[in-house]
C-alpha cells in the first residue's frame, strides 16, 4: 500500500442554527429554547492512500457530502484535523496551503448549478489555471483545448455557454475544470447521479481512464452502491455522521459485517431477472437533530442488544484491512451474518 | 387467455414547439393484462413518461394525441369527454409520480385530500371515508395513521409522502396503475420498502401496473415483462428474463452493459457511444443507428418494423442480436 495522501483524524462538523430574535425573547421569559445543532460528521477518521479510489456510501442526510466537502477544503472541520501528504493543512504556510488546496478538487452532482451560466466554457475551464499561474494567459486557449480533448469534448465548442451542452457534456466540463489545475485528488460528489445510465457509463469509464493517465486518487461519494462497487478499491459506509464499516470493495460486497451494511446491500436492486421479495429494513433514517444514543443504528437493527443504546461502538479492525463499528463483533455469541454468493443471501 | 385490461395501439403524441412539431411518442403499442407489472424502460426524452400521461388523458397543449387508440376494459379512452375521463381517473385508472409533492396539495391536510378522493367517486359519509383513509394509510405502512391523517404533506418525509400518494392512488382499487419513477428520488432502503408495499398491494387488489423507470435494476426484480423505449418508439418487449438475459436489440444490450453492478470491477463499462438524439433532429432510418455497433446502410435509411420473435417477444431491429424473427 502506498503512502497516505489524505488523512482525516477525528474530523467532526457541526452545523448550529442560532436562536432567532423571537426565540431569544422567549428565552427571557424562561422558554428554555436551545440552539439546534446537527452533528453532520461525527469524529470520522479515514486514510486515503495515493492512487486509491475510496467509495463513500450512505443514505440522504448521513453526512457523506459534508465529509467530501471537508476533504476538498470547502468546509472547515469543527474538530479534528485533515492532513495532506502527512502534513496538517491548517498548519501549512499560505503558499503551501494553496498548493494543497489546489491538489484536491471537487466535482459536483449538478453541473448546471456549479458552472457559471454566463461564462463561456473556455473561461470556465481556463480561469483557474491562469489565476494560479499554472498556465500563462497566452497559452490558455491551447491548454483548454487539450483539457477538453482529454475528457472527450470537442474543443471547437469552447466558445459556447454551459446551457448549449447536454447533461453528459456538462458533467465532462465540470471534470475538465477540476483537472485543469492539475489535482492529485478528486472528490466526486454524486457526480453521475443525474445522468442517464448510458451516459453514466461513459463518465465512469472516463473517470477510470483519467485515473490511469493522471495517477489520480478519488473519494467517490455516492448513494448508488452499484457505481461504488464498480469504481472503488475500498468502501466506507456512513450512517448518521459516522463511518460504520470500511473494507475492501470485494469483501464488503461479499460478506458485509455491520448490520446496516447488510441491510443496505440486501436492498440494492440487482439486474437479475428474478422475482424478488423486497424485504424492508424497518423505519427510516432518524433525524440527525436527535440521533439515537449509543450506536445510531440500534433502533432499526434486528440484532440490537442491551449494550447498543448505551455505548457508542468504535470502528475497529475485525480482519486485516476490514473495519466495522458494531458491538456484535465483541460478543461471545456467534455473529448473525450474511454471505452473498451469486446474489443470494444465505445465513452464515 | 383473458383479454388485456389496457391496450395501447399506434399511439402518437406530438408537441408543437418553436423548433417545429416534435413527436415524443411515435407509434407505441402494447397490452397490459390484469395483475401484471409491465416495466417501461428508457432514458430521458425517450417518451416513457408521455406515454404514461397519455393513458391518463393528461396531455396538455402544446402536446396532443395525434393518432392511436387506448382502450380500458375494451372502451376507447381517446376522445372521451373530460367528465367521463374524470370519473375514470382515480377510480379505474390511477397514477403515481416521481415527486409526491406535486400530487399532494401542500395547504390541505392529508385527511381532507383522501376523503375528497374517496367522495369524488363514491357516495359515502365523511366518517366512513375517513375510516377508509385511515385503513389505506395503515396498509401502506404509515405508523400511527390516525394521527398522521391530521398532518400536512410537508410534515412527512419523502418516503412517507410517496406512501401517502400510493395510498391515495390505490383507494379505489384501480384496474390500472401508472407509476412514473415513483422511487427514483428515494434512498435504497426506502425504495425497497415502497417496492415491497406496492408489490403486496397490487397482488391483493389485482391491479395491473405500468412501471415507468430509467433504472433497469429496479424493474428486474419486480416486473413480469419489459418494454424498452428509445426516441419515442418501443424497440423491444419480452419477459423480464428473456430481455435481460438475451436482449435482441443492440440498444437493450447497451443499456444492460452500462449498469455498473452487472460488470466486473475495474473493467471499463460497455458504454453506448454518443448521446440520445434530440427529437427535433432524429436521424433517418433507425434512430439508434448512429450509436449502434451493428448498423448498416439499411439501418440508416429504413425504419425497422415491429417484428415478432419466439417467446412472445417483439423487437424493432434489422440486425437482431439473438433469435430469428418469426415469419409474419
Amino acid at each position: 500500500m502506498s503512502a497516505p495522501i489524505i488523512e482525516l483524524d477525528g474530523v467532526s462538523k457541526r452545523f448550529v442554527k442560532p436562536l432567532d430574535a423571537a426565540e431569544k425573547v422567549a428565552n427571557l421569559f424562561g422558554a428554555g429554547l436551545a440552539e439546534k445543532m446537527v452533528h453532520a460528521v461525527d469524529a470520522v477518521s479515514l486514510t486515503i492512500a495515493e492512487g486509491e479510489v475510496v467509495g463513500l456510501v450512505g443514505e440522504s442526510g448521513c453526512g457523506k457530502s459534508t465529509l467530501g466537502r471537508i476533504v476538498a477544503g470547502i468546509l472547515e472541520p469543527s474538530a479534528g484535523a485533515v492532513s495532506y501528504k502527512s502534513r496538517r493543512t491548517e498548519t501549512l504556510a499560505s503558499a503551501e496551503r494553496r498548493a494543497a488546496q489546489l491538489a484536491v478538487q471537487m466535482i459536483f452532482q449538478d453541473p448546471m448549478a456549479s458552472l457559471n451560466p454566463r461564462r463561456r466554457v473556455v473561461e470556465i475551464i481556463g480561469e483557474a489555471p491562469v489565476v494560479h499561474g499554472l498556465v500563462p494567459a497566452s497559452d490558455m486557449d491551447a491548454y483548454v483545448c487539450e483539457m477538453m480533448g482529454r475528457v472527450g469534448l470537442d474543443p471547437g465548442a469552447r466558445r459556447r455557454y454551459p446551457h448549449q451542452f447536454s447533461g453528459g457534456q456538462r458533467a465532462r466540463i465540470g471534470i475538465a475544470r477540476a483537472l485543469a489545475v492539475k489535482p492529485q485528488v478528486l472528490v466526486c460528489d454524486e457526480s453521475t447521479a443525474a445522468l442517464d445510465v448510458s451516459i453514466q457509463a461513459q463518465v465512469l469509464n472516463l473517470f477510470m481512464k483519467l485515473r490511469e493517465e493522471f495517477r489520480l486518487t478519488y473519494l467517490f461519494v455516492s448513494h448508488d452502491l452499484g457505481v461504488v462497487q464498480h469504481i472503488s478499491d475500498r468502501v466506507a459506509v456512513m450512517y448518521l455522521g459516522r463511518i460504520v464499516e470500511l473494507s475492501p470493495t470485494d469483501e464488503i460486497f461479499r460478506a458485509p459485517n455491520h448490520p446496516y451494511t447488510q441491510a443496505l446491500l440486501d436492498e440494492v436492486p440487482r439486474l437479475e431477472a428474478k422475482k424478488k421479495r423486497f424485504s424492508a429494513l424497518k423505519g427510516e433514517i432518524p433525524s440527525p437533530l436527535h440521533p439515537p444514543s449509543g450506536c445510531h443504528f440500534h433502533p432499526r437493527c434486528p440484532f440490537a442488544f442491551e449494550r447498543c443504546p448505551v455505548e457508542r461502538p468504535v470502528l475497529k479492525e475485525i480482519a486485516p484491512g476490514r473495519f466495522s463499528a458494531c458491538h456484535l463483533n465483541d460478543g461471545p455469541q456467534p455473529r448473525p451474518g450474511k454471505v452473498f454468493s451469486d446474489g443470494e443471501a444465505v445465513a452464515a | 387467455m383473458t383479454p388485456p385490461i389496457l391496450t395501447v395501439r399506434d399511439l402518437v403524441v406530438t408537441f408543437g414547439t418553436r423548433e417545429g412539431v416534435l413527436t415524443a411518442v411515435n407509434g407505441v403499442s402494447f397490452d397490459l393484462y390484469l395483475g401484471e407489472v409491465l416495466g417501461l424502460v428508457g432514458e430521458s426524452g425517450s417518451g416513457k413518461s408521455v406515454t404514461g400521461l397519455a393513458i391518463l388523458g393528461l396531455i396538455d397543449p402544446p402536446g396532443q394525441i395525434a393518432r392511436g387508440s387506448i382502450t380500458l376494459d375494451g372502451a376507447e379512452l381517446i376522445g372521451k369527454p373530460e367528465e367521463e375521463l374524470r370519473a375514470l381517473r382515480g377510480k379505474r385508472l390511477a397514477m403515481i409520480f416521481q415527486d409526491p409533492m406535486t400530487t399532494l396539495n401542500p395547504v390541505l391536510r392529508i385527511d381532507t385530500q383522501m376523503i375528497e378522493a374517496i367522495q369524488a367517486h363514491e357516495r359515502v359519509s365523511g366518517k366512513a371515508a375517513r375510516e377508509r383513509a385511515r385503513q389505506a394509510l395503515a396498509r401502506v405502512g404509515i405508523p400511527s395513521p390516525e394521527e398522521r391523517l391530521d398532518a400536512y404533506p410537508h410534515q412527512f418525509s419523502g418516503g412517507m409522502r410517496q406512501r401517502v400518494a400510493i395510498a391515495i392512488a390505490l383507494l379505489h382499487r384501480p384496474a390500472v396503475l401508472v407509476a412514473d419513477e415513483p422511487t427514483t428520488a428515494l434512498d435504497v432502503t426506502i425504495q425497497a420498502q415502497i417496492l415491497a408495499e406496492v408489490q403486496s398491494l397490487a397482488a391483493e387488489t389485482g391491479t395491473a401496473m405500468l412501471w415507468i423507470t430509467h433504472d433497469l435494476s429496479v424493474i428486474a426484480g419486480f416486473a413480469d415483462r419489459i418494454a424498452v423505449m428509445y426516441a419515442g418508439r418501443i424497440v423491444e418487449t419480452g419477459s423480464v428474463v428473456d430481455v435481460l438475459e438475451t436482449p435482441i436489440h443492440p440498444y437493450t444490450a447497451g443499456l444492460i452493459g452500462s449498469v455498473p453492478s452487472r460488470n466486473k470491477r475495474g473493467v471499463p463499462l460497455a458504454q453506448i457511444p454518443g448521446m440520445t438524439p434530440s427529437l427535433a433532429k432524429l436521424p433517418p432510418g433507425c434512430p439508434f443507428s448512429p450509436r449502434c455497433p451493428r448498423a448498416t446502410v439499411t439501418c440508416r435509411t429504413t425504419m425497422p418494423a415491429e417484428t415478432p420473435f419466439a417467446g412472445a417477444r417483439m423487437a424493432r431491429c434489422h440486425h437482431p442480436l439473438t433469435g430469428e424473427p418469426l415469419a409474419a
